[in-house]
């Protein structure tokens, strides 16, 4: 490490002369040593790419979809039909998972189930978001009056014990894939709500702002491309923990008795059963749903922390 | 302080107000009377005690009004599948040890989390900091029944080191509560972590440092008590958790607590006990968080009218 | 006059994931006992680093003191035990911050926030801490100090959090006093007010000030002598009426033009252009080449040496040099 000192008194006597005519320069070319300003997206891409935990989740999310797709097209063997004779089979080389109790293949079960959580985990999120974006918008956009009187009624709700009321509502509609999202979705807007209420009411303050600084055609276009953005982080990052936490609802409720009912089957379910076996010894039927429930909820997890690092204005620079 | 209080207090009574109201509408609206039973084993006797209470022959206003009546001196009606009990009699029963096994939880998991949390910030971004960070997203990532059954199949299945089943000495105790704790103490983990080094920012731990007080003082007297005040604020949402996760816990390990019989209750389709137990225990959900709002009202002295709560 | 304070050649960087961060890059300066010293400069430029290199507050990673030394009253706090730090700390020397708002802990009494330096440090009975507690509100002029003793800060106001601020820095009677940006975050009139108290205290107590600011008003009021940063460096330092009436260097001037002054007849504000140097990466020579009018090719290349104009006034520009041209007049700009 080099320090920039003093020159000596010889050094100061060796300088030319020539050096000491003052030069003609712009000044505003000063300015333009900021560093340069990156689009929000790309600015939090580069963020979450340095977190490795993070874009290794996302990775294996990306295979997990892609394999939920494909897996069962191409294994050769049903979902709802075993072999009887292929009982509770360990993992072998003709199936990789084992088989369960009435001979069927758990790989290409799990396959089936993947397609199950992660629709019950995506549906229930995007539905929350739809209705969080109308009702905290309405709320944020509207303020007054009308604000609080909605968000009255979601303090009011908040207060519900969430699994509680899917359990209720569950024993009321009886279970199935769509009802457990309509459940999931029925309590899970709320948070959904507040977040986009706050995100909202920024926006707004922005747009005072800026309109009285700006003219209105470039207000416009700063809010499409830095506060739209800016906003859309912490909803994101909300959307991205919804999903495991209703996996994780779904395959609770299926250990209830209220989850997806065979001959489907969901990870869940399927964890379920497994439970009964594994005192018998058939740890496949449990260990391999267990596995991907957990490995899904952490690959999720790790994904929106880093997601909420990525897009936290304060670490921005 | 007194006027915040009022009014949390009201939203608490509203809040109960629509989950008794939701749980009428609900059982009301299943296809056929629930409480008129086609099941041959169900007697004449559990019928009647059904009629007695529910005023099943009255118009429907009157049986709302009755509802909410009987909820209010906590009268939850009979069982349909236990004829000579009542729903009451589950939940003094059942319930305490529930309480049990809840309160070992949630005290175990704030000694544990706060401790993991504290250490995690104090050396951020050391090896301790890191593996606790590890093992909290792991612990939120496992689901406690999948927990539970591992521990069953280790512990007790394979080195025999602990009972399996049942709630009769603290043995038994164990495994349940590592199952039920290890989710709610990932969590505490996390917001204390990150609510600590928030706080190690302030310039009131500066002032601190800049009076010469011990390291220890400051975290202890200074960063954290306002860095448990997050970690005040979801405990109401973590008794909700650790009491849903007592329905599979308890089923799983045997323990004679509410939870398995509102498991059965389910299983069954027993309405009553389904109504009951989800009115009771919503309420008293709910009347936790009210007494969060309660304590975290005496712990911040900045608290007063502009402080809207519940966020 | 007696040094309390040297700093010699002091050296703090920053090691963080972009790479070093060269905060304070060679600061020589001392303070005599009694007096007030103003370190002024704009925000990045070392000011507060090394006002915390003092106190020994740099954080930990990734900050560190690479070089020099920090003599006080002939100890050097540089190469001084973390315990014995404590020791020094809110006793020999005692610090404020800048926002009041926050540098109070808003869960405690102010009461318990007062006293609790004065037991750490002393074996000084409950009862007398919070008589000299009491005093000490009672000096900064906090009336009726017994039932205010009692509250919480969210219960005062700005002006008065920074009076209790200043009554816990003074209240183990510290040889010296750092007051970073002390008045920034606060209404004009309260700032006043103030800086006024600041005076008062230093007549009673007769205790040594550092004053880091960026308000040359502020500084005109209370400093005896003003070093000014710039680029981690202090560029020029001297008594405030060479710094005031007979600056050298052309940043010092800048900073003047950039501040309204009522003694000046042409009310014409002037801002610097530009920005602060990117301590990542230093210039070579004068960090204030790329802003500075009077630049010449040698200010880009070689750091200038210090010129003394006066036992106290000292800068460091290449316009002190006999080769460099210096018809244009610096004042003019």
């Amino acid at each position: 490490m080099e320090y920039p000192n003093r020159p000596t008194e010889t050094a100061v006597q060796q300088i030319p002369d020539d050096w000491f005519q003052p030069i003609e320069k712009d000044l505003n070319k000063a300015e333009e040593v900021a560093r340069p300003s990156l689009s929000f997206y790309k600015d939090a891409w580069i963020r979450l790419k340095k977190n490795r935990l993070a874009v290794t989740g996302l990775f294996f999310l990306i295979v997990l979809i892609l394999a939920a797709i494909l897996a069962p097209i191409l294994s050769p063997y049903s979902i709802s039909e075993g072999a009887l004779r292929n009982q509770n089979l360990a993992p072998t080389a003709s199936h990789w998972f084992g088989t369960d109790s009435l001979g069927r293949d758990v790989f290409t079960r799990l396959w089936y189930g993947a397609r199950v959580s992660l629709f019950v985990g995506i549906a229930a999120a995007l539905i929350d978001f739809f209705i969080g974006i109308i009702y905290g918008g309405i709320a944020g956009y509207k303020g007054g009056r009308t604000d609080s009187a909605m968000m009255r009624i979601i303090e009011v709700l908040y207060g519900l014990p969430h699994l509680l009321v899917v359990i209720l509502l569950l024993v009321v509609m009886g279970p199935s894939l769509f009802t457990i999202i309509i459940a999931l979705t029925i309590t899970g807007w709320i948070g959904m709500a507040r977040i986009v209420r706050g995100q909202v009411m920024q926006l707004r303050n922005y747009e005072y702002v800026l309109a009285s600084k700006t003219l209105g055609a470039s207000t416009a276009r700063i809010i499409r491309r830095n506060l739209l953005p800016n906003t859309m982080g912490p909803i994101i990052v909300q959307i991205t923990l919804t999903v495991p936490s209703a996996i994780f609802a779904e395959a609770f409720l299926s250990f209830l008795g209220l989850g997806i009912q065979a001959p489907n089957a969901s990870w869940g379910s399927m964890a379920n059963d497994g439970l009964s076996a594994i005192l018998s010894g058939d740890w496949w039927l449990l260990f391999f749903p267990a596995l991907f429930i957990s490995l899904t909820m952490f690959a999720f997890n790790v994904l929106g922390d880093g997601l909420r690092d990525a897009f936290d204005p304060k670490l921005r620079r | 302080m007194a006027i915040y209080l009022i009014r949390r207090f009201l939203i608490m009574i509203a809040t109960i107000f629509v989950i008794a109201t939701l749980t009428f509408i609900l059982m009301h609206s299943i296809p056929g009377n629930p409480f008129t039973t086609q099941d041959r084993s169900t007697s004449e006797a559990v019928q009647e005690n059904l009629n007695a209470h529910y005023h099943l022959d009255e118009p429907m206003l009157i049986q709302y009004g009755i509802w909410l009546k009987s909820l209010m001196t906590f009268d939850f009606g009979p069982s349909i599948k236990q004829p000579t009990e009542t729903v009451n009699d589950l939940l003094s029963r059942g319930f305490p040890i529930s309480a049990e096994l809840g309160m070992w939880t949630i005290t175990i998991a704030l000694l544990s989390g706060i401790t993991l949390g504290v250490l995690a910030a104090l050396k951020h971004n050391g090896i301790i900091d890191y593996i606790a960070m590890t093992l909290a997203v792991l612990g939120i990532s496992v689901p406690n029944f999948i927990l539970a059954t591992l521990l069953i199949q280790q512990l007790a299945v394979n080195l025999q080191l602990l009972p399996a089943a049942t709630w009769s000495s603290p043995m038994h105790m164990i495994m349940p509560i590592i199952a039920l704790a290890t989710g709610p103490t990932a969590i505490i983990a996390r917001l204390t972590r990150s609510s600590m080094l928030e706080v190690l920012t302030q310039d009131y731990i500066k002032t601190a440092r800049a009076k010469g007080l011990s390291p220890a003082k400051i975290v202890i007297k200074h960063a954290l008590r306002n860095a448990l005040m997050p970690v005040v604020t979801i405990l109401g949402t973590l008794v909700a958790a650790i009491l849903t996760g007592t329905f599979v816990i308890e089923r799983i390990f045997a323990i004679p607590g509410m939870g398995k019989y509102f498991v059965e209750s389910i299983n069954n389709r027993d309405y009553p006990v389904i109504m009951g137990t989800t009115v009771f225990y919503s309420a008293f959900l709910i009347f936790m968080l009210f007494l969060v709002d309660v304590v975290y009202s005496i712990l911040d002295p900045r608290i007063k009218l502009h402080k809207k709560g519940g966020s | 006059m007696e040094k309390i304070l040297e700093i010699d050649d002091l050296h703090v960087h920053f090691t963080t994931y972009g790479g070093t961060v060269q905060a304070v890059r060679g600061v020589s300066l001392y303070l005599n006992k009694g007096e007030t010293l103003a370190i002024v400069g704009e925000s990045g430029s070392g000011k507060s680093v090394t006002s915390n290199s003092i106190m020994q507050l740099i954080p930990s990673p990734p900050g560190k003191i690479v070089k020099g030394s920090i003599r006080f009253k002939g100890r050097d706090l540089v190469r001084t035990s973390k315990k014995e730090m404590r020791a020094i700390r809110g006793v020999d020397i005692s610090m404020i911050f800048q926002d009041p708002m926050t540098a109070l802990n808003p869960t405690l009494t102010v009461g318990d926030q007062l006293t609790e330096g004065l037991k750490q440090h002393t074996s000084i009975s409950t009862d007398s801490a919070k008589q000299k507690a009491i005093d000490m509100l009672r000096l900064v002029g906090i009336t009726d100090p017994e039932s205010r003793f009692k509250q919480y800060p969210h219960q005062f106001s700005g002006g008065m959090r920074q009076r209790i601020v200043i009554a816990m820095a003074l209240i183990c009677e510290p040889d010296l006093l750092i007051a970073d940006e002390p008045t920034t975050a606060l209404d004009v009139t309260i700032q006043a007010q103030i800086m006024e108290l600041f005076s008062e205290i230093q007549e009673k107590t007769g205790v040594s000030i550092i004053l880091v600011t960026h308000d040359l008003g502020v500084v005109a009021r209370v400093a005896d002598r003003v070093a000014v940063m710039y680029g981690g460096k202090i560029v020029e330092t001297g008594d405030k009426d060479a710094i005031f009436y007979n600056p050298q260097h052309p940043y010092t001037v800048g900073l003047l033009h950039s501040v309204p002054r009522l003694d000046m007849q042409e009310a014409v504000l002037q801002p610097i252009d530009g920005t602060p140097p990117d301590l990542f990466a230093p210039p070579q020579g004068c960090p204030f080449t790329a802003r500075c009018a009077h630049a010449m090719q040698v200010c880009a290349n070689v750091y200038p040496p210090a010129t003394n104009l006066s036992a106290s006034h000292q800068v460091e520009c290449w316009l002190q040099d006999a080769r460099a041209n210096r018809a244009a007049s610096l004042m003019k700009r």
